[in-house]
C-alpha cells in the first residue's frame, strides 16, 4: 500500500509554534557562521579591487607584495581555469577580472598571509597599471547610441536587431490587442517610473575557509544559500572534479538571494592550493556593497486603461533593468510578474536586460517583482483615484483566480488572491480613520515560487528518534518546519527529531535555498522520506506478525494491523520496532530524491499608512498590515516573520536605500552609515494575516512565503505617500529631498 | 610590528593576550580568545553586531582597540547565561522567534541586557531607540521588540 500523508486539516504538529531547534546556539553565541571557522595553520586572505568603473588591466606587479614577511601566496586570473563560457565563465570573470575591470570594486588580485593585517597591507603593495575606459552606470544611458560597450558580443539571440550591444536579453509576452483594449477604456493612465539599485543588506559579510591540495581534493566551509552550487562553480573555476570538493554550509547570517552565487570561495581555494595551507577569506562591509549583490535598478513605462466601473480593459508595460557588467538582470520575471494579479483580456509586456559598469546584480527576494508592482500598482492607484473607485473593490473586480489565463501565458490553478483581498477588506486597518498629513496605500504582489532538485534522508535511531538530513541551508527557521512535517508523518514528538543541514558529500544535489522553495520542496521531500521510513516500519511489523505488509497501517507513531487482522495484534510503537531493527533487517531509513514541480504561487496585499512631515519631507510609516496566502503555515510564527521581514526590507527600498554613483563611476555610499537600512526606531509593529488556500502540489498545502512579502511594499508605500502629499511619486527611494520637491511642485501647481 | 601584552577580564575570567596595536577588541575577542559570539557586520560601528560591554558600558567592539581592554571588564554574549540557565532575554528571544538568521542576535542581546539593567521599565519607543544601533535585516524588529518588552515585564514581576 502506497502511504500518502496528504491532508490540509486535522494536523497534530503542523501549525503549532514550538521553539526552533537552533535557538539555544543562536542566543548563546555558539552558532557557527561563515567567519567563525578556524583551522590549524590557517592563513588570512584579502582581495585587491579596482578603483575604476571601467579599465583595461595593462599589468599587475605582485613582486613587492610577495616579498613581504608573512605573505604566502598571491593569485591573479592566471591562477584559475581557462576556457569557461556562459554562466560559469561570467562568474569567474566576476570573481577575478581578466582583461578588464568592469566596475568599481572588481577583484583583480588576492593575497594570503599569516595575519589579516599583513594581508591587508600586502594588497596595497600590489601595483596595477590601468588604461581607464569610458563608463556608464545608468540604465537608460547604457541603452543610448554611443554609450560605452561593456562587453561586445554578450547579447543573446533574444535581442532584436538595432539595439545597443549593452542590451543583452529581451523578453516579450502577452495576449489580445492592447490598442483595441485602450480604445474601450474610459480613462487611460500612462506613466514612467524609476527605481534605484538596492542591496540585500544581510548583516553577515561573505566568508569562507577553504583548503585545497595539489591532489585536487578540497574542503570548503562557507556561508551560502546553496553549497552544491558553490561546489559546482568552484570546481569549474579551479579545474577540479566536482566530487573531490566537499562543501559544508555554515549557519548563514542572512542572504535574501545575495548568497545564491559565488564571489570569494574560488579565491580562497586558489590561494590555498598555492600556499598549501587553509585560507580564510572574509569580505569587509565596503566590499559587500561594492562587489556583491545588489539588485537591478529600473526604468519602466506602464500604461493601463480602465472603465468607469473599474474594469481594466488593457495593460502594457516596458521594463528596463540594469544588471551590472554581466547578463542576468531578471527582466523576464519583472515583465511576467507585472500584471500577474489581474485577469486581462489585452496585455503586453516587454523586458530589457541591460549591462552597465556596476557590480553583477544578484537575486534579491522575488527578483524583479517589487519594481514591476511599484509601477503597475501606482498606475492602478492613480486610476482608482481619478475614477473615484475603491482600491480593493477594483482589484477584486479584476483579480486573477482559478482558470484565469495569466498575463504571461499559463492558466492559473487554485490560487488565493481573492481570499487575500477579501481579508484586506475585512481588516480593521482598511477602514481605520487617517490623521491629517497621512495617506493610505494598497498594493498587490505576486511571486511564482519554485521547486527544484531536492534530496532528503531520514534515519531512525534505536530509541525511535529520527535524524533528518536536508540540503537547503536554513535561512530563517526551516529546520523547525522540517521537524514539524517529519513529526506529523512519523507520529513522534517534534523534539524527537533532529534536522541537520548536510554537506555535499552526504546527499544528492540540492538546489539553492531560493525561490521560496525550502518549506515547499525540502518539506515535501522530508514528508516523502518519512513516509518511506514508515513504509519500512510497517514492513517490519508485518513480518513480526506474519501478515501481509499492506495489512498494516501507521497511526500516531504505532504500526497497527488493519482489515481482517484488525485487533489481532497489539500495536507496535516506533521505538519497539527500531530497538530490534538490527536483527530484523538492518537500519531503517527513508529518503527522497526528485525535482518537485508543484510549487504554488503566492499573492499578497499590503495596507500602509504613511505620514509625511511637510517641513522636512521625511516619511514615517505609522501602520502596516501584511496579508498573504501561505497555502499552509507549517510554523506560523516563522511565516509571520517572513511577512514582517519582507515588509521591512520593502520599507527601506521605498524610503531610503539606494546605490549612489558619482560621475567617476564609483559607489559613493559603500557602508551602513550612508546606505541606511531601516533601524528599530524607523518602524512600527507590522501586523500580519496568514491566508491559507492550500497548494495542491504539496502534501500539506504549502506555498512558499519568503519572497512575495517584498513585492507589494514599494507600491503600497508610494501610494500612501502619494495620497498623503497629493502628488504621484514615480521615483524611488522617496527620500526627504525627493518628497520636498514633490510638495513644492504641488504648491506651484 | 611588536605586540603589546594585555591583561583583562572577559565574562569574569582573567585573560592575557598579545596583540598588534592595530587590532580591534573584536579582532582580539574572536581571533585570539576564540569568543566568536560577537560578529563583525560592518567594522565601522554602524550595525551593532559586535556589541559588548566594557566596565558595564555598551560599546561596539569593532571601534575599540584590543590594547584598550587593559584592566577592563569585558562582557560578551557568551557570558549572559548562568551555567545551564538562560537569561530571561535569551529564553524570550527563542520563544518569540525574535531571530531568523541569528547573526544580529548576540549584539542585540548584549544591548538589551544593558538597557534593562539601566531601565527595567522601558516604553516601546525607548526600546526602539536604544536598539537603533543594532541592525537586523530579517525580522523587521517586531518580534524583537515584543520579546524585550515581555522580558522586562517578567523581570519586573520577578524582582
Amino acid at each position: 500500500m502506497a502511504l500518502d500523508s496528504s491532508k490540509t486539516t486535522g494536523f497534530k504538529y503542523v501549525g503549532t509554534r514550538p521553539n526552533r531547534p537552533d535557538g539555544l546556539d543562536k542566543v548563546t553565541g555558539r552558532a557557527k557562521f561563515g567567519a567563525d571557522a578556524y583551522a590549524p595553520g590557517m592563513l588570512h586572505a584579502a582581495i585587491k579591487r579596482s578603483p575604476h568603473a571601467h579599465a583595461r588591466i595593462i599589468k599587475i606587479d605582485t613582486s613587492k607584495a610577495l616579498a613581504m614577511e608573512g605573505v604566502k601566496a598571491v593569485v591573479t586570473r592566471a591562477d584559475f581555469a581557462t576556457g569557461l563560457e556562459g554562466e560559469f565563465g561570467d562568474i569567474l570573470e566576476n570573481v577575478m577580472a581578466g582583461e578588464k575591470a568592469l566596475y568599481d570594486g572588481h577583484a583583480v588580485a588576492a593575497v594570503a598571509a599569516t595575519s589579516a593585517l599583513i594581508a591587508r597591507d600586502a594588497i596595497k603593495a600590489i601595483e596595477v597599471d590601468y588604461e581607464i575606459l569610458p563608463h556608464v552606470t545608468d540604465v537608460d544611458a547604457a541603452m543610448q547610441a554611443g554609450a560605452p560597450v561593456i562587453r561586445a558580443g554578450a547579447a543573446d539571440a533574444s535581442v532584436p536587431e538595432g539595439l545597443h550591444p549593452n542590451v543583452v536579453r529581451y523578453y516579450e509576452s502577452g495576449h489580445g490587442d492592447v490598442e483595441a483594449g485602450f480604445a474601450e477604456a474610459d480613462l487611460v493612465v500612462e506613466d514612467h517610473f524609476v527605481t534605484e539599485a538596492t542591496h540585500q543588506g544581510y548583516i553577515e559579510p561573505h566568508a569562507c575557509l577553504g583548503t585545497l591540495g595539489s591532489d585536487g581534493k578540497g574542503e570548503l566551509w562557507c556561508c551560502t544559500q546553496g553549497h552544491w552550487y558553490v561546489q559546482k562553480v568552484c570546481a569549474a573555476c579551479l579545474g577540479l572534479e566536482t566530487s573531490q570538493l566537499r562543501v559544508t554550509a555554515s549557519e548563514i547570517g542572512g542572504g535574501f538571494g545575495g548568497k545564491t552565487t559565488v564571489f570569494i570561495e574560488p579565491v580562497a581555494l586558489a590561494l590555498s592550493r598555492k600556499a598549501n595551507r587553509p585560507v580564510k577569506l572574509v569580505m569587509t562591509r565596503s566590499e559587500v556593497f561594492r562587489a556583491s549583490g545588489p539588485t537591478s535598478s529600473t526604468s519602466m513605462d506602464v500604461k493601463i486603461g480602465m472603465k468607469k466601473d473599474g474594469t481594466i480593459t488593457a495593460a502594457q508595460g516596458t521594463f528596463r533593468l540594469q544588471g551590472g557588467a554581466f547578463p542576468g538582470a531578471p527582466c523576464e520575471m519583472t515583465a511576467m510578474c507585472a500584471f500577474a494579479p489581474y485577469d486581462l483580456k489585452h496585455v503586453h509586456q516587454v523586458g530589457y536586460d541591460v549591462m552597465s559598469n556596476r557590480p553583477k546584480q544578484a537575486a534579491y527576494r522575488a527578483p524583479g517583482s517589487p519594481m514591476a508592482a511599484f509601477a503597475v500598482e501606482s498606475v492602478i492607484d492613480e486610476l482608482c483615484g481619478q475614477l473615484g473607485l475603491d482600491p480593493i473593490d477594483t482589484r477584486l473586480k479584476n483579480a486573477s483566480r482559478e482558470g484565469t489565463r495569466a498575463s504571461f501565458g499559463p492558466t492559473w490553478p487554485r490560487i488565493g488572491l481573492v481570499e487575500t483581498l477579501e481579508a484586506v477588506k475585512a481588516h480593521p486597518h482598511y477602514v481605520a480613520p487617517l490623521k491629517k498629513g497621512q495617506g493610505r496605500g494598497i498594493s498587490c504582489g505576486f511571486w511564482f515560487n519554485h521547486g527544484g532538485e531536492t534530496a532528503v534522508s531520514l534515519a531512525l535511531s534505536e530509541d525511535g528518534s529520527a535524524q533528518v538530513a536536508v540540503g537547503t541551508p536554513d535561512i530563517g527557521g526551516s529546520r523547525a518546519s522540517m521537524a514539524l512535517m517529519a513529526a506529523e508523518v512519523l507520529g513522534i514528538p517534534y523534539e524527537d527529531i533532529r534536522v541537520t543541514i548536510a554537506d555535499t558529500a552526504t546527499l544528492g544535489y540540492n538546489e539553492i535555498s531560493h525561490g521560496s522553495r525550502v518549506t515547499y520542496a525540502s518539506g515535501l521531500a522530508t514528508i516523502k522520506a518519512a513516509e518511506d521510513a514508515v513504509q519500512k516500519l510497517c514492513g517490519r511489523a508485518a513480518a513480526k506478525w506474519g501478515i501481509p505488509e499492506d495489512a498494516v497501517y501507521w497511526e500516531d507513531g504505532y504500526a497497527k494491523p488493519s482489515g481482517p487482522n484488525a485487533g489481532d495484534f497489539e500495536p507496535l510503537h516506533i521505538d519497539e520496532i527500531t530497538a530490534t531493527m538490527g536483527a530484523t533487517g538492518g537500519p531503517i531509513c527513508g529518503h527522497f530524491e526528485a525535482t518537485p514541480e508543484g510549487a504554488g504561487v503566492s499573492f499578497a496585499a499590503h495596507i500602509v499608512d504613511a505620514e509625511v512631515d511637510p517641513d522636512t519631507g521625511k516619511t514615517s510609516v505609522v501602520r502596516y498590515t501584511v496579508v498573504q496566502d501561505a497555502g499552509k503555515a507549517i510554523h506560523p510564527t516563522y511565516v509571520e516573520g517572513q511577512f514582517q521581514g519582507g515588509a521591512a526590507q520593502g520599507i527601506g527600498w521605498a524610503l531610503n536605500e539606494e546605490y549612489i554613483y558619482g560621475a567617476d563611476g564609483r559607489l559613493q555610499n559603500a557602508g551602513f552609515l550612508d546606505y541606511r537600512i531601516p533601524v528599530a526606531s524607523d518602524l512600527p509593529m507590522i501586523d500580519t494575516v496568514i491566508v491559507e488556500v492550500p497548494n495542491p502540489g504539496h502534501p500539506f498545502g504549502v506555498r512558499g512565503v519568503g519572497e512575495t512579502s517584498i513585492c507589494p511594499p514599494l507600491a503600497a508605500i508610494a501610494n500612501a505617500v502619494s495620497n498623503a502629499v497629493g502628488v504621484r511619486m514615480r521615483q524611488l527611494p522617496m527620500r526627504p529631498s525627493r518628497v520636498l520637491e514633490a510638495l513644492e511642485s504641488a504648491a506651484d501647481g | 610590528m611588536s605586540k603589546t601584552h594585555v591583561t583583562t577580564k572577559v565574562n569574569g575570567d582573567e585573560v592575557e593576550f598579545l596583540c598588534d596595536p592595530r587590532e580591534t577588541l573584536l579582532d582580539v575577542l574572536r581571533d585570539r580568545l576564540h569568543l566568536t559570539g560577537a560578529k563583525e557586520g560592518c567594522g565601522t560601528g554602524d550595525c551593532g553586531a559586535c556589541s559588548v560591554t566594557v566596565d558595564g558600558r555598551l560599546v561596539c567592539s569593532c571601534l575599540m582597540l584590543g590594547v584598550e581592554a587593559e584592566g577592563k571588564e569585558i562582557g560578551t554574549v557568551e557570558g549572559i547565561a548562568e551555567g545551564e540557565t538562560l537569561h530571561p532575554l535569551q529564553q524570550k528571544f527563542i520563544e518569540y522567534a525574535a531571530l531568523q538568521c541569528g547573526i544580529c542576535t548576540p549584539g542585540i542581546l548584549v544591548a538589551t541586557k544593558a538597557l534593562l539593567e539601566k531601565n527595567p521599565d522601558p516604553t516601546e519607543s525607548e526600546v526602539r531607540y536604544w536598539l537603533a544601533g543594532n541592525l537586523c535585516r530579517c525580522t523587521g524588529y517586531d518580534k524583537i521588540i515584543r520579546a524585550v518588552m515581555d522580558t522586562a515585564a517578567e523581570m519586573r514581576e520577578a524582582s
